[in-house]
């Protein structure tokens, strides 16, 4: 996750405050996800064994990742048996260099993109520009993001951030087939990266893809998706790379059964998403067909006891979708390809230690996301294992020092004294020049900034009958 | 230097060390319940939803030549297997990318239709079906379903197929939300979805 | 902690003086397990002699019922609406509050504590009371403990969203099953300087007009 997705970059409170002052961002944000909130809610309410299937998504993935190495070998032997190549990468240099050779064999110097989150984890398309290799997005949102120069600032909608007018503005400003007097209908601007896409779709000698699902017993890959780039990309060239983390295994056809209910009524708030394409090895479509099975952090997080559940996730923005930090902050705060409450779980993870050190906690742990989850990630619990994880290593000493007066206060005894001190002084430090004074203490001004120190209602009288 | 395939496979044993197995538990609805008169009415309920065109009729032949005329369609590409009687149409033998953008439309016979998504499955390894390509480049595709191929849930629909068959899912035509989440029905896939209920046999 | 004690006594709920202690929340969600561990001990032992273990704080108890490996105490926390009504099958406490209020349901009372409309249950049987409903209720008032100190301004946002929600009801009190959320959006009510006051829902149970 290099370049603007490392831990080096801004920590999260700081790109966040950045990100508030952005009123049209705001907007965009709070209309977006309100908007997919309800869709979702609507189809999961239609299906009366949810959480039946919850629970079963969850303990099919869980079973699945405690016998790894059998299904990843299991999907290994299928796929090549049926014509495909299988690589493996422990890291993204290592999937982008396969991917490269691979392009290079072939002489090929442009190829077509199906919207894959792996792919923009390792930064391929970056690393594709150093070899002279183009990658075009074909995905309508990646599309403008990437003629914006942007990241993503979602999982499943990248350009969430982005309204009709200034996606309008973007076409005319960067596409040849934009018409004139080209509105912002979306029907209108869909047309026009149809267009834009088409003779690419026809002639494009090299696709690469990610995957949503790898079944472990038959070989068998899936590509979930709506517009149809995905299967034009799948369909049409010659050569089809897909870059898959190994925790994408599925061990049985029959779990799809879950999955293909779980994941579209989640994500899109379908009942059930436009397209889906499955293939094993090779066959009708490509002649040449690859899968790099990448590891990137991912068996890392396996050897987590606490973290591992994280790796359950299917990717379908359900939980970004319903955070009050999310939509209030946009998915660039959190410097990752992974935004929202599950990027703050799996972010952190994959990067190893030290690193995206302030994202778990960037939630208030209110829970919407664990109440979404379609394969039940308890994820405020391991935002707080993360945050005691990060505190043993690097939590400041005066961090250190007022938690432990907190806890001695917050004793039995500790109460008693603290209750009288209260109630002594709560009209001093409530009073307006205490009020002003906090606006310069450390701590006390981050409370100040917004809200007053309230008046205590410890001594509030009851009446009594 | 070992391989990064025994590398991986190495840290991945010694990372799930002590971890339990759970077998998962299936208590959720595998079935339907519904009769058959009620499958075909909430799979016509779901298609029409996806701004598909649903048609019943127990002459295919007649139902496909309505839209053609409709629409003057008048390249009309079809799978080498498909029944004659259906339509006439170029037979798809090895037709490029290139030459499949010239035609208008595409008819082709389905494998499982699930009721309660709206889904048609094609499976490209049988004749009558086609090879991918066909059922994703011209502009319009007509499909035809057959009411014993109609299951009620996708579960169902999964365990009739073979993963091994080289399959598209299709719900309604292709669609975008991704400019504010407003639904575009129409992009890169066949903009326009016929779906032809045969009640001949 | 008054009102409740009242609330409880007028029931004919005998009310151990034990000593009190913090259920740790503040430590285990901040990240210091450790810290915590000797608070949730205390609780533990404090309480040993209770049938039954009381708060009215939905938060609070959410967080004792995650001590998976304490049965006993999990199993005897209840937040104050759940035992009113759950346990001691009461709505009506022959409360009068003649007043028009709007309920913010907090984050942990809806999904850690799980009380669904109980503490709406109760509320709407308090007599003169006129309850307005809260526009986005369900949505976190952002506070989240020390989040609001390090996310500040997110907090903030946040907080914003849901004091303009709350003024929008036109109301003269802001009625929530927990403390600190109810400090939280006190301090901005305070701030803003408008009138509408926070209340504690056990505050409006025992109201006698």
């Amino acid at each position: 996750m290099a370049k603007g997705y490392s831990g080096v970059s801004l920590p999260f409170p700081t790109l966040a405050k950045e990100a508030l002052k952005d009123t049209q961002l705001r907007t965009n944000l709070a209309r977006a996800t309100t908007t997919i909130r309800d869709k979702r809610a609507r189809v999961v309410g239609e299906v009366t064994d949810w959480e039946e299937l919850r629970q079963a998504g969850h303990d099919i993935k869980m079973a699945s990742l405690s016998n790894l190495s059998a299904h990843l070998t299991k999907f290994e032997s299928e796929f090549t048996a049926a014509g495909g190549t299988v690589h493996w990468a422990r890291n993204s240099k290592e999937a982008c260099e396969i991917v490269a050779r691979i392009a290079k064999e072939n002489n090929i110097q442009e190829v077509i993109k199906v919207k894959s989150l792996t792919t923009d984890e390792i930064n391929l398309n970056e690393y594709l520009a150093t070899q002279g290799i183009v990658a075009k997005e074909t995905d309508l949102a990646e599309l403008i993001v990437q003629l914006a120069d942007e990241h993503p600032s979602h999982i499943l909608v990248p350009a969430i951030h982005k309204n009709r007018d200034q996606i309008r503005d973007l076409f005319v400003d960067k596409l040849a087939e934009a018409p004139a007097g080209l509105t912002n209908s979306p029907r209108e601007l869909a047309m026009t990266a149809r267009a834009h896409l088409r003779k690419k779709f026809l002639t494009s000698r090299m696709a690469v893809s990610g995957a949503n699902f790898a079944i472990a017993e038959s070989g068998t890959l899936c590509v979930v998706e709506s517009e149809g780039n995905g299967r034009m990309c799948l369909t049409l060239p010659e050569i089809l790379v897909s870059v898959v983390g190994v925790e994408k295994i599925l061990p049985t056809w029959e779990d799809l059964g879950v999955f293909l209910q779980l994941l579209p009524r989640s994500s899109t708030g379908e009942r059930m998403n436009p397209y889906t394409s499955f293939w094993t090895g090779k066959g009708d479509g490509p002649k040449s067909r690859h899968v790099i099975l990448l590891d990137n952090g991912r068996v890392q997080t396996l050897a987590d006891e606490q973290g591992r559940e994280a790796l359950a996730c299917i990717r379908c923005s359900a939980c970004m979708n319903v955070c009050p930090v999310y939509e209030r902050t946009g998915g660039h705060s959190y410097s990752s390809v992974y935004p929202g409450p599950i990027g703050a779980i799996i972010t952190p993870q994959l990067l190893g230690e030290g690193e995206a050190k302030t994202l778990p906690f960037a939630s208030t742990l209110c829970g919407a996301c664990y109440e979404v989850c379609p394969v039940k990630i308890n994820i405020p619990r391991i935002l707080v294992y993360l945050r005691g994880k990060e505190n043993s290593a690097n939590a400041s000493l005066t961090e250190k020092i007022v938690m432990r007066l907190a806890a001695l206060s917050l004793t039995s005894k500790g109460l008693k004294v603290l209750g009288t001190a209260i109630r002594t002084f709560s009209p001093v430090i409530s009073s307006r020049p205490a009020q002003k004074i906090a606006h310069y203490l450390p701590v006390a001004k981050k409370w100040s900034a917004f809200r007053d120190i309230p008046k205590t209602r410890l001594t509030r009288k009851v009446r009594k009958p | 230097m070992s391989s990064a395939r025994e590398d991986i496979l190495r840290r991945i044993d010694s990372a799930k060390y002590g971890m339990s197995a759970p077998v998962p538990i299936r208590n959720y609805t595998s079935t339907s319940t519904l009769s058959e008169v009620e499958l075909l009415d909430l799979l016509e309920d779901r298609i029409v939803d996806y701004k598909a065109k649903f048609i019943r009729t127990s002459d295919v032949a007649a139902a496909i030549s309505d839209i053609v005329k409709e629409h003057s369609l008048s390249r009309i590409v079809i799978p080498d297997g498909l029944p004659s009687a259906w339509t006439t149409g170029i037979t798809d033998t090895t037709l490029t990318s290139t030459e499949l953008d010239n035609f208008d439309a595409v008819v082709t016979a389905s494998e499982v239709a699930i009721a309660v998504t709206g889904t048609i499955v094609l499976n490209h390894s049988k004749s009558d079906q086609g090879r991918r390509a066909i059922s994703l480049v011209p502009d319009t595709h007509i499909c035809i379903v057959k009411p014993s191929s109609v299951v009620g849930t996708v579960v169902e629909a999964v365990a009739r197929l073979n993963p091994k068959d080289h399959q598209t899912w299709i719900s309604g035509p292709s669609a975008t939300s991704d400019i504010e989440l407003e639904r575009v029905e129409g992009v890169h896939g066949p903009r326009n979805l016929y779906v032809i209920l045969d009640l001949s046999s | 902690m008054a009102a409740t004690q009242l609330v409880l006594e007028r029931l004919g709920i005998e009310i151990i003086a034990t000593e009190q202690s913090c259920c740790g929340q503040m430590h285990i969600n901040s990240g210091y397990p450790k810290l915590a561990k000797p608070l949730v001990d205390q609780v533990e032992k404090n309480f040993a002699n209770c049938d039954y273990i009381v708060a009215p704080s939905a938060s609070c108890i959410g967080s004792l019922r995650e001590h998976e490996d304490r049965p006993a105490l999990v199993a005897k926390c209840f937040d104050l609406s759940e035992f009113l009504v759950d346990i001691l099958k009461v709505t009506d406490l022959g409360a009068e509050f003649k007043h028009r209020v709007t309920f913010h349901t907090t984050c942990h009372s809806l999904r850690v504590a799980k009380l669904g409309n109980k503490p709406q249950q109760l509320l709407n049987a308090v007599k003169g009371i006129e309850v307005v409903e809260l526009p986005a209720a369900d949505s976190c008032c952002g506070f989240g403990g020390t989040f609001s100190v390090k996310n500040s301004d997110v907090s903030g946002a946040m907080l914003e969203d849901k004091l303009s929600n709350i003024s929008s009801t036109h109301s003269e009190f802001v009625v929530s099953a927990d403390n600190s959320c109810l400090m939280h959006i006190g301090g901005g009510l305070q701030r803003k300087g408008g009138k509408i006051e926070v209340l504690h829902l056990a505050e409006v149970l025992a109201s006698r007009g």
